[in-house]
C-alpha cells in the first residue's frame, strides 16, 4: 500500500485534491465543473445525485465533486464532506431573492466539523446577466466578512462565458500548495 | 476483469474460501475503505463482493445499514477501475430496494449510460432502473428512448429489458417508448429483436386489435432473430385460441398459416416452437398435424439431449388429446427408456404408459420401477400424473396401480409429489367404485404415518364423505380416531369432523361415534372442543333433517367475508343479533390458472382471493332494505350493458333473493368535464315482475365508480322467472371544469342514454353444487317430496358431446360431480351428472345421458323438491 502511494506521490508530484462544488439548484455548479474538466460549455439538466470528475489545473490533479442543489438533495452534501481540502460555492449573482438561502447554507455548511480545514472559493457566477448583483454585493449578502479562521476568496464569474474562471482556480492552486 | 482473476488465484493459495463464514457487521465495517482516498480498487471489489455473498445468502440488512453501505458505495463512482464500476452497479441494484435515497446516484447512472464507455452503459441502465420511480422516471425518459434505439445491441437490450420490468410500476410512462421498441424491432442484434418484441406485446397485449396487426406485420416480414420469431409463434397461438375456431377455419387463419410456415423454418428451436403449438391447438386439422408429430418423431432421434427432452416432453403432454399420432412414435419412444438422460426416459416412460396398450403396462411398470427411486420429485410426479390417466383407460388395473401408488406413497418424498399421488388415488376413487375400498385403506395406511398435516385433513374429510357408504364403515373408525389421539391441533378437528359425518350418515355406528366424540370434548385445543361438542349436539338430538342441514350438506360461507362481516358486528352495537344471512355463500369454483405473461412464469401459489361476486354480494348487503328479502340466494357475474370505450359506461351485476331480485348497476362516468347527479337505470320488465323500488346513485363525478339499485319482485309463477328486460339510463348532467371538478352551474339538465337489453337466465336462480356421492344421493331421492321429470331432446346446434356437456352447464348453471363434465375423447356416449339449488332452497339432481350419433341425443331426468322447477329446467333446455 504504502510503495504504490509513493508511486503516484512521484508520478503525480502530489495526491489528488478534493474538491466541493456546492450551491443552490440553478447556480451553474455542473457548468463549471465541466467548464474545468473539458473546457466548454455542455448542456446540462439538474443534477439528481452528483457528478465527479478529474480535472487537471496547471500541474494540480483535482477530484471535483459537484453536489446538486435541488431542496430534497442539500441534507445529502454531509455524505460528501469527509477529507475536503476545499469548497468552491457558486451563487447566482442575479437571483436577489434567494441569496438568503444561499447565506443559510453556506452557513450551515461551514459549521460542519469535517469542513473545518477546507479553503473556501465563493463565485459569484451569472456576472453576464443584465442586473446582477456585483461582487461587492455578492460579498455582503452572504456576510461572508463573518467569517473567521477561514481561507477563502471572492470571484466574480460567467461559467457559460468562461470568465474569471482562470483567476479563482490559479487562487485556489497557490492556497492550496501554500497550505502543505 | 484482470483484477478480479488475480482475487481468485490469490483465494485458492489461502484459505480455502474468502467467502465463507462472512460476518454481516465485519463487512458492513469494512466498508469505511470505500471513503479513503485515493480508492483502492482492488480492496473495494473485494469487499463489495462479500456484500453481495452475503444478501445473496439470505442476509438482511436492515434500512439503516444498507442506507450507510449504499452512501458509502457512492463515493467509488470516483475510481475510473471498470471492474470496480461495474461492481457499483450490481451493488447499487441489490441495495436499491433496501437502503432509502437510492435517486442521489441518478445523475451519476445517467452520465454513465449516455456516456462514451461501452462497458458501462448497459450495466447502469439496469442499476437506473432499479432506483428509479415513477416520478423520476420522467427525468429520465429522454435517454431510455434513445438507448432502446442505440446501435450497441447489449445496450439496446438492457433498455428493452429494464422498460418491460418497469412496465409493471410505471405502465403509462413505458407506453410511450413503443415508438423507440417498434425501431429497435428492425435491430440485426437477435436478442434485441426479441426484446423488443417483449415490450413491445406488453405495451399493446390489452389491445387485441393492436397486437393482431403487430403479428399479421410481423409474420410477413420474417423475422431474423430464432428467439422472437418463437415468442411470435406463442402470440399467435394465444391470439389464435381466443378466436375458437373450428378444424377448417383454422387452416385458412392466416395466423395459424404463419405458425405452419414456421415449420420449415432452419433453425431447430422455431421448428419446435411451431410444432409444439400445432399439437397443441384443440382443432388442428389432421392434415397440418402429421408433420408436426414427424418433426417431434424425428427430434426424438436427435443427437442434441435438450431437442430429445423438448420432443418427448410435447408428446408425453399431448398423448391424451391425441393418442393417435403419439403412437406412431412409439417405437422411438421404445428407444429412449433406456437413455442416459433420466428425465428423457422418465417422459418416454410415461408417455408409452399413456398410449400403449394394456398388455404393455405391466411390462412399463417395471422398467419404471427400477429407477423411480433415482429420478427427482419433479418427474415423479409426471409419473403418477401418467399412472393416473392410466387407470381412466384401463379401470382393469386398477389392483396394479394401486398397490403402485401406495408404494411410492410410502417412500420419501415431498409434498407436490405425495400430493400428486394422494390426488391420483382420490380421482381412481371417483371413478371407479371398485377400487374405492382399497383405495380408502392405501389413504388410511398413509395418514398413520404422514408429516403434511394438508394431506392428513384432506384425506380425513374424503373419509368422512365416503367412509360411511362402504362395506363396512366401521374399519374406518379405528384410523381415524388414532389422528384424535396423535396428532397435531388442525389434523384432529379434522379428524372429529370426519367422526361426526360417520355419527351422521351410519345409524349402526352412532352410539360408538357418541363415545368417541365424548372424549374429544376433553382435547386441550379449543378448535377441537368446539368441534366435537357441535358434533355431539346434533347428533344427540336424532333428527336426520338436522344431520343433513349442518352436517352431511353444510353450506359454506366465504369466509374472508364472513370475518368482514364478523369483525363489523363486534365494532357496531350489540343491539341486533348477528345474522349469518348477510354473508354470501362461498362459491363453488374451480379456480382456472391461466398464464398472465407467456414471457414470464409464475408458479408461486396465490393466496386464496375474494371473487367480485362476493364483494358486490357483500356490499349490496349493506344497503337498507335489502335484509327484509331475506339472504342472498346468489350473485351473478358481471354483465356488461355498454360498449367498453363510451362515455358512460355501465355493468350489472344481478342479485338473486328467494323472491326478489337485485340489480345492481356500476356506472361510470369517462367525461372530465361533466358531473351526472341522481343517476338511475329504468328497466322494463315483462308484466310478470313487480318494481318494488329504485335507489338511484346521488352524484357520480369524472372517472368515479358509482352504483344503482333497482329491486324487482319474481312472478308467483316460477316458469316466468327467467325473462329479459329493457334498460334506459337516466340522470342529469351538470357541466364542470374539467381540472378542478368544480361545477359551472347549479342547475343541469336531464338526459339519458340507452343499454343493452340483459336477461335473468336460468342459470342466474341456479346455485352451483357438486355432490361427492351423486349416485347414492340420485338413487335415494325417490320420496314423496320428490318430483321427477324426464324428456329427450335432439341437440342440432352442437356436434360433439364435450360441447354438449359444456352447454348443459352453461345453460342450467349446475355443477357438475365426479368429473363427469369432461368428456373423454373418441367416445360416443357419455353420462353427465350435476346438481344444483334453485333460489328457493330446492335442490336440484340432473342425469343427462348423451348419444353421440348424427348430432348429440340427450336424455335428461331432472329430480327436484318442486314440480315447476323441473318444468323450469326442462324447458330451458329445448
Amino acid at each position: 500500500m504504502g510503495g504504490l502511494f509513493s508511486y503516484f506521490r512521484g508520478l503525480l508530484g502530489s495526491r489528488e485534491m478534493r474538491i466541493l462544488i456546492l450551491g443552490l439548484d440553478g447556480a451553474g455548479k455542473t457548468t463549471i465543473l465541466y467548464r474545468l474538466q473539458v473546457g466548454e460549455v455542455v448542456t446540462t439538466i439538474p443534477t439528481i445525485g452528483f457528478n465527479v470528475e478529474q480535472v487537471a489545473y496547471k500541474n494540480l490533479k483535482f477530484q471535483v465533486w459537484d453536489l446538486g442543489g435541488q431542496t430534497s438533495i442539500r441534507p445529502y452534501w454531509r455524505c460528501y464532506y469527509s477529507n475536503t481540502d476545499a469548497i468552491i460555492y457558486v451563487v447566482d449573482s442575479a437571483d436577489r431573492d434567494r441569496i438568503g438561502i444561499s447565506k443559510d447554507e453556506l452557513f450551515y455548511m461551514l459549521r460542519e466539523d469535517e469542513l473545518a480545514g477546507a479553503i473556501l472559493v465563493v463565485l459569484a457566477n451569472k456576472q453576464d446577466m443584465e442586473g446582477c448583483m456585483s461582487v461587492a454585493e455578492v460579498h455582503q449578502a452572504l456576510g461572508l466578512e463573518n467569517l473567521k479562521n477561514r481561507t477563502f476568496q471572492i470571484f466574480k464569474t460567467s461559467a457559460t462565458k468562461g470568465e474569471g474562471l482562470d483567476q479563482a482556480m490559479d487562487w485556489l492552486s497557490n492556497a492550496l500548495q501554500a497550505r502543505k | 476483469m484482470g483484477s478480479f482473476r488475480r482475487d481468485k488465484d490469490d483465494d485458492d493459495e489461502g484459505s480455502t474460501s474468502l467467502y465463507q463464514n462472512l460476518e454481516k457487521t465485519s463487512v458492513l465495517q469494512e466498508t469505511r475503505t470505500f471513503n479513503e482516498t485515493p480508492v483502492n480498487a482492488r480492496k473495494c471489489i473485494q469487499i463489495l463482493t462479500k456484500i453481495l455473498y452475503l444478501i445473496n445468502q439470505g442476509e438482511q440488512l436492515v434500512s439503516r445499514e444498507a442506507t450507510e453501505c449504499f452512501f458509502a458505495m457512492t463515493k467509488l463512482f470516483q475510481s475510473k477501475d471498470i471492474v470496480l464500476r461495474r461492481m457499483v452497479y450490481l451493488g447499487i441494484k441489490e441495495l436499491s430496494s433496501i437502503a432509502e435515497d437510492v435517486i442521489i446516484v441518478t445523475s451519476s447512472l445517467t452520465k454513465d449510460m449516455t456516456g462514451k464507455e461501452d462497458l458501462y452503459r448497459a450495466a447502469a441502465i439496469r442499476a437506473l432502473c432499479s432506483i428509479t420511480d415513477n416520478t423520476m422516471l420522467q427525468a429520465v425518459e429522454r435517454y431510455m428512448k434513445q438507448c432502446i434505439v442505440d446501435k450497441n445491441g447489449a445496450v439496446s437490450c438492457a433498455a428493452l429489458v429494464s422498460s418491460y420490468k418497469l412496465a409493471g410500476q410505471a405502465g403509462d410512462v413505458v407506453k410511450r417508448w413503443a415508438n423507440e421498441a417498434q425501431e429497435a424491432l428492425n435491430n440485426d442484434n437477435v436478442m434485441v429483436q426479441y426484446h423488443a418484441l417483449g415490450l413491445l406485446y406488453y405495451i399493446r397485449k390489452n389491445d387485441r386489435l393492436a397486437v393482431s396487426k403487430l403479428v399479421n406485420k410481423l409474420s410477413r416480414n420474417s423475422l431474423k432473430s430464432p428467439y422472437a420469431l418463437c415468442m411470435l409463434i406463442r402470440i399467435s397461438c394465444k391470439l389464435i385460441e381466443e378466436e375458437n375456431l373450428s378444424g377448417e377455419e383454422l387452416s385458412d387463419f392466416p395466423m395459424f398459416q404463419f405458425v405452419e410456415s414456421c415449420l420449415r423454418h432452419k433453425s431447430e428451436m422455431v421448428i419446435y416452437e411451431a410444432a409444439h403449438a400445432i399439437v397443441n391447438f384443440k382443432n388442428t386439422p389432421s392434415r397440418v398435424l402429421s408433420p408436426a408429430f414427424s418433426i417431434l418423431q424425428l427430434f426424438c432421434s436427435s443427437p442434441k439431449a435438450t431437442l430429445r427432452f423438448a420432443a418427448v416432453r410435447t408428446l408425453n403432454k399431448v398423448a391424451m388429446t391425441h393418442p393417435a399420432a403419439v403412437t406412431t412414435c412409439n417405437l422411438d419412444l421404445e428407444g429412449l427408456i433406456t437413455d442416459s438422460n433420466r428425465s428423457v426416459a422418465t417422459l418416454a416412460i410415461t408417455t408409452l404408459l399413456k398410449t400403449g396398450a394394456e398388455s404393455s403396462v405391466e411390462r412399463l411398470m417395471k422398467q419404471i420401477s427400477s429407477f423411480v427411486a433415482e429420478i427427482s420429485d419433479e418427474f415423479k410426479v409426471v409419473v403418477v400424473q401418467a399412472i393416473c390417466s392410466l387407470c381412466t383407460k384401463y379401470p382393469r388395473k386398477h389392483t396394479v396401480l394401486m398397490s403402485f401408488l401406495s408404494g411410492m406413497l410410502r417412500e420419501e418424498g415431498g409434498l407436490e409429489y405425495k400430493t400428486s399421488i394422494v390426488d391420483t388415488i382420490i380421482t381412481i376413487i371417483e371413478e371407479n367404485t371398485e377400487s374405492k375400498e382399497s383405495g380408502l385403506s392405501h389413504l388410511c395406511e398413509f395418514i398413520e404415518d404422514c408429516e403434511h398435516t394438508s394431506l392428513a385433513v384432506r384425506i380425513l374429510h374424503l373419509l368422512g364423505k365416503e367412509g360411511p357408504y362402504s362395506n363396512n364403515p366401521s374399519k374406518y373408525i379405528r384410523f381415524i380416531y388414532n389422528r384424535v389421539i396423535l396428532e397435531n391441533p388442525i389434523v384432529r378437528s379434522a379428524a372429529v369432523s370426519a367422526l361426526g359425518q360417520f355419527g351422521a350418515s351410519c345409524p349402526t355406528l352412532l352410539g360408538n361415534i357418541l363415545v368417541l366424540l365424548n372424549r374429544c370434548q376433553m382435547d386441550p385445543d379449543d378448535e377441537v372442543r368446539d368441534r366435537a361438542t357441535y358434533y355431539l349436539h346434533i347428533l344427540q338430538t336424532n333428527k336426520m333433517e338436522l344431520y343433513k342441514r349442518y352436517i352431511i350438506d353444510r353450506n359454506t360461507s366465504s369466509l374472508i367475508l364472513l370475518e368482514k362481516a364478523l369483525s363489523d358486528y363486534l365494532n357496531g352495537n350489540f343491539n341486533d343479533k348477528f345474522d349469518l344471512a348477510i354473508v354470501p355463500k362461498a362459491a363453488v369454483v374451480k379456480v382456472e390458472t391461466k398464464d398472465e405473461a407467456m414471457i414470464v412464469s409464475n408458479n408461486a401459489v396465490r393466496p386464496t382471493k375474494i371473487t367480485r361476486e362476493e364483494v358486490s354480494a357483500a356490499k349490496v348487503m349493506q344497503i337498507p332494505g335489502i335484509k327484509e328479502l331475506g339472504p342472498l340466494h346468489k350473485t351473478c357475474p358481471t354483465t356488461q350493458l355498454t360498449e367498453s370505450e363510451t362515455e358512460y359506461t355501465v355493468q350489472c351485476v344481478k342479485h338473486i333473493f328467494e323472491s326478489h331480485v337485485v340489480f345492481q348497476f356500476d356506472c361510470l362516468n369517462t367525461l372530465p368535464d361533466v358531473i351526472l347527479e341522481n343517476v338511475r337505470v329504468e328497466i322494463t320488465p315483462p308484466e310478470e315482475f313487480e318494481i318494488k323500488g329504485i335507489i338511484p346513485c346521488q352524484k357520480l363525478p369524472y372517472n368515479e365508480l358509482g352504483s344503482c339499485f333497482v329491486i324487482l319482485k319474481f312472478p308467483e309463477d316460477v316458469l316466468h322467472s327467467a325473462a329479459t328486460f329493457g334498460a334506459t339510463l337516466r340522470f342529469t348532467v351538470i357541466d364542470c371544469d374539467p381540472t378542478t371538478g368544480e361545477p359551472d352551474s347549479d342547475v343541469g339538465y336531464s338526459d339519458e342514454y340507452m343499454l343493452e337489453d340483459f336477461e335473468i337466465s336460468v342459470a342466474d336462480l341456479i346455485l352451483k353444487t357438486k355432490k361427492s356421492n351423486f349416485n347414492a344421493i340420485f338413487d335415494e331421492a325417490n320420496t314423496e317430496e320428490w318430483v321427477e321429470a324426464e324428456d329427450t331432446f335432439a341437440l342440432s346446434t352442437v356436434s360433439t358431446i364435450q360441447e354438449a356437456v359444456n352447454s348443459i352447464l352453461k345453460f342450467l348453471g349446475l355443477g357438475p360431480s365426479q368429473n363427469t363434465e369432461t368428456v373423454a375423447e373418441g367416445t360416443h356416449t357419455h353420462t353427465l351428472l350435476c346438481s344444483g339449488t334453485f333460489k328457493n332452497g330446492a335442490d336440484i339432481l340432473l342425469k343427462a345421458k348423451l348419444a353421440l350419433a348424427d348430432g348429440v341425443t340427450m336424455h335428461l331426468t331432472v329430480k327436484t323438491t318442486e314440480p315447476d322447477v323441473a318444468d323450469l329446467v326442462i324447458s330451458a333446455i329445448g
